[in-house]
């Protein structure tokens, strides 16, 4: 399982949006980071400063306007089963049920539908979701949407799970079973992941590194190792070493900020 | 992978499946007594305006003199039961054609650049004629009566449903299309099972507008080009003095309408079993 897929390397990678009548908007600029595999990098950084645009072009959505792409030393082209996202609002669609929502990958690729069932069900039960399948995305919470998508996600065996702030939008404590879901998914998978947040105590509970990320035009300001000891439980969010990264964290965030704003 | 992720007794109870009410217009909750005595006091303060002789009611008959002509005129003839047949396959047939030339060339207009810059313009140019304005050309264009009925029908509810199908596609959500390229889907598949399934809704909009505005339209056309369908029958009702006639029309076009819009939602519901589960 860990021949370790999914190394992402990004250099110099600028991208500014030109929308009809309104100025540019420099939304990324002189942005460089090396995701190493298997290991969970969360990216953080406030909102509109560029997170998700930096998730669209490594699932090769959105080209980058200068600045090079690489996945395991491939450029990135296109979009492809090797890097899928966990969209901020669900992505699930809502005309077919979870198991075809599930299975639509597998087939596309023309995969048999008996195998894709099969690896379907055995995905599903696994996340709570078997005696779901039938049901459409709408009658589900949003919990068993989020696990619904990863499930859709991960029958692909991608190389690397990008998610996108996926956990916004949920209750505090369906964003915290779900934070301890993908954990213990990531722990047990070693699966390559890009985690975007703006929630700090998100990041610190997750992450194996931390990449600060500069407001707009966004690039990586500062990287944080965050070598609390996994497998991971919500009571390490009270330890010493926890504490040490937040001020660690919070210092460099409000450094970030300019000068104009110290009190 | 493990097996070992499982919920929790805990997740469970915050992930309760939410529980949706199927919608559905034809479930009239307020039908209750006070419905029925509605619907009592409307017809008796009609009948007593028209016992009275209140101001305007001298020419319009009572609810028991249209109920007797209609029984004893109209109930048991076949002629009042070809102009419902009549006056329903134009509206078949005009809005049949609006879907099926109208779906495409909304979906056309949304997605290919080329031919909406070629054709939007004229399409936009045309839209703000009422389609009753199309009357007089119609007869003229088309060899038959029939035809330019059902023309005028057609033009009332194609750019209803052209336009709304557009808008549809314009608002699907960009990541139900990106996450079918990740996924490898091809471009038919995407157009198959992406696109068309995100704009039925649109496609339900515009055909619970276009089957209203169909009858609107057809109603309008026969009393000026026809002589025939429940139009005709109400004008003809005017025309000879026979006021009974006229509101036995109304009615008749009133209930034809219903029927026609039970029918639409029935069909809206077979194609989207997921907006009422």
């Amino acid at each position: 399982m860990s021949s370790a897929q999914g190394a992402l390397l990004g250099t110099s990678l600028a991208k500014t949006y030109h929308v009809k009548d309104q100025p540019p908007v420099e939304v990324l600029k002189d942005c460089s980071f090396e995701f190493e595999p298997a290991m969970l990098n969360v990216v953080m950084g406030t909102s509109g400063c560029g997170k998700s645009t930096l998730a669209h072009m490594l699932a090769g959505y959105v080209r980058p306007d200068q600045g090079t792409l690489t996945i395991d030393g491939e450029p990135i082209t296109d979009s492809g089963p090797d890097r899928l996202v966990v969209f901020q609002e669900t992505a699930l669609w809502p005309w077919m049920t979870v198991e075809e929502n599930v299975v639509f990958g597998p087939l596309s690729r023309g995969g048999s539908r008996s195998k894709a069932v099969a690896a379907s069900n055995n995905l599903l039960q696994r996340f709570g979701l078997g005696e779901f399948k039938d049901k459409y995305p709408g009658q589900l919470s949003g919990g068993m949407m989020r696990r619904a998508e990863l499930a859709q996600a991960l029958i692909n065996s991608p190389k690397v799970m990008i998610l996108d702030e996926p956990f916004r939008g949920l209750d505090v404590m369906t964003r915290e079973l779900m934070q301890e879901y993908y954990l213990k998914l990531f722990e047990d998978t070693r699966l390559s992941t890009v985690f975007i947040t703006a929630e700090l105590e998100e990041a610190l509970f997750l992450a194996d590194r931390i990449y600060l990320m500069s407001d707009a035009p966004g690039r990586i300001v500062k990287i944080i190792d965050v070598d609390l000891p996994r497998p991971r439980e919500i009571s390490c969010t009270a330890t010493k070493r926890y504490a040490e990264l937040e001020q660690e964290a919070l210092a460099a965030l409000y450094a970030g900020q300019g000068e104009e704003d110290q009190l | 992978m493990s097996d070992e992720i499982s919920t929790t007794a805990n997740d469970a109870s915050a992930n309760a499946p939410v529980k949706r009410r199927a919608k559905s217009r034809w479930n009239i909750s307020s039908w209750n007594w006070r419905g029925f005595v509605s619907i009592a006091c409307f017809f008796l303060a009609w009948q007593g305006a028209v016992s009275l002789e209140l101001p305007g009611f001298t020419k319009i008959p009572g609810p028991s003199e249209v109920v007797h002509t209609f029984v004893n005129d109209y109930l048991f003839t076949q002629s009042y039961w070809n102009s419902w047949l009549v006056s329903f396959e134009r509206v078949f047939w005009g809005f049949a054609l609006a879907q099926i030339i109208g779906i495409p060339f909304g979906l056309f207009l949304g997605t290919s650049k080329l031919f909406n810059n070629l054709v939007f313009p004229v399409f936009e140019m045309m839209r703000p004629i009422p389609p009753l304005a199309w009357v007089p050309l119609s007869i003229l264009f088309w060899p038959t009566t029939e035809s330019s009925i059902i023309f005028i029908t057609f033009i009332g509810a194609f750019f209803i449903i052209t336009i709304n199908i557009y808008d549809g596609v314009r608002s699907i959500k960009q990541e139900h299309i990106w996450l079918a390229r990740s996924l490898g889907a091809s471009r038919i598949r995407i157009f198959r099972r992406i696109m068309i399934p995100a704009v039925l809704p649109a496609i339900a909009v515009g055909m619970t507008l276009g089957i209203a505005v169909t009858w609107n339209v057809v109603i309008a056309a026969e009393m000026i080009a026809s002589d025939s369908g429940l139009g005709r029958l109400t004008w003809e009702g005017y025309v000879s003095s026979t006021p009974p006639v006229v509101i036995v029309g109304m009615i008749s076009i009133g209930i034809a309408g219903y029927l026609s819009t039970m029918i639409v939602d029935i069909i809206e519901r077979r194609m989207m079993p997921w907006k009422y589960k």
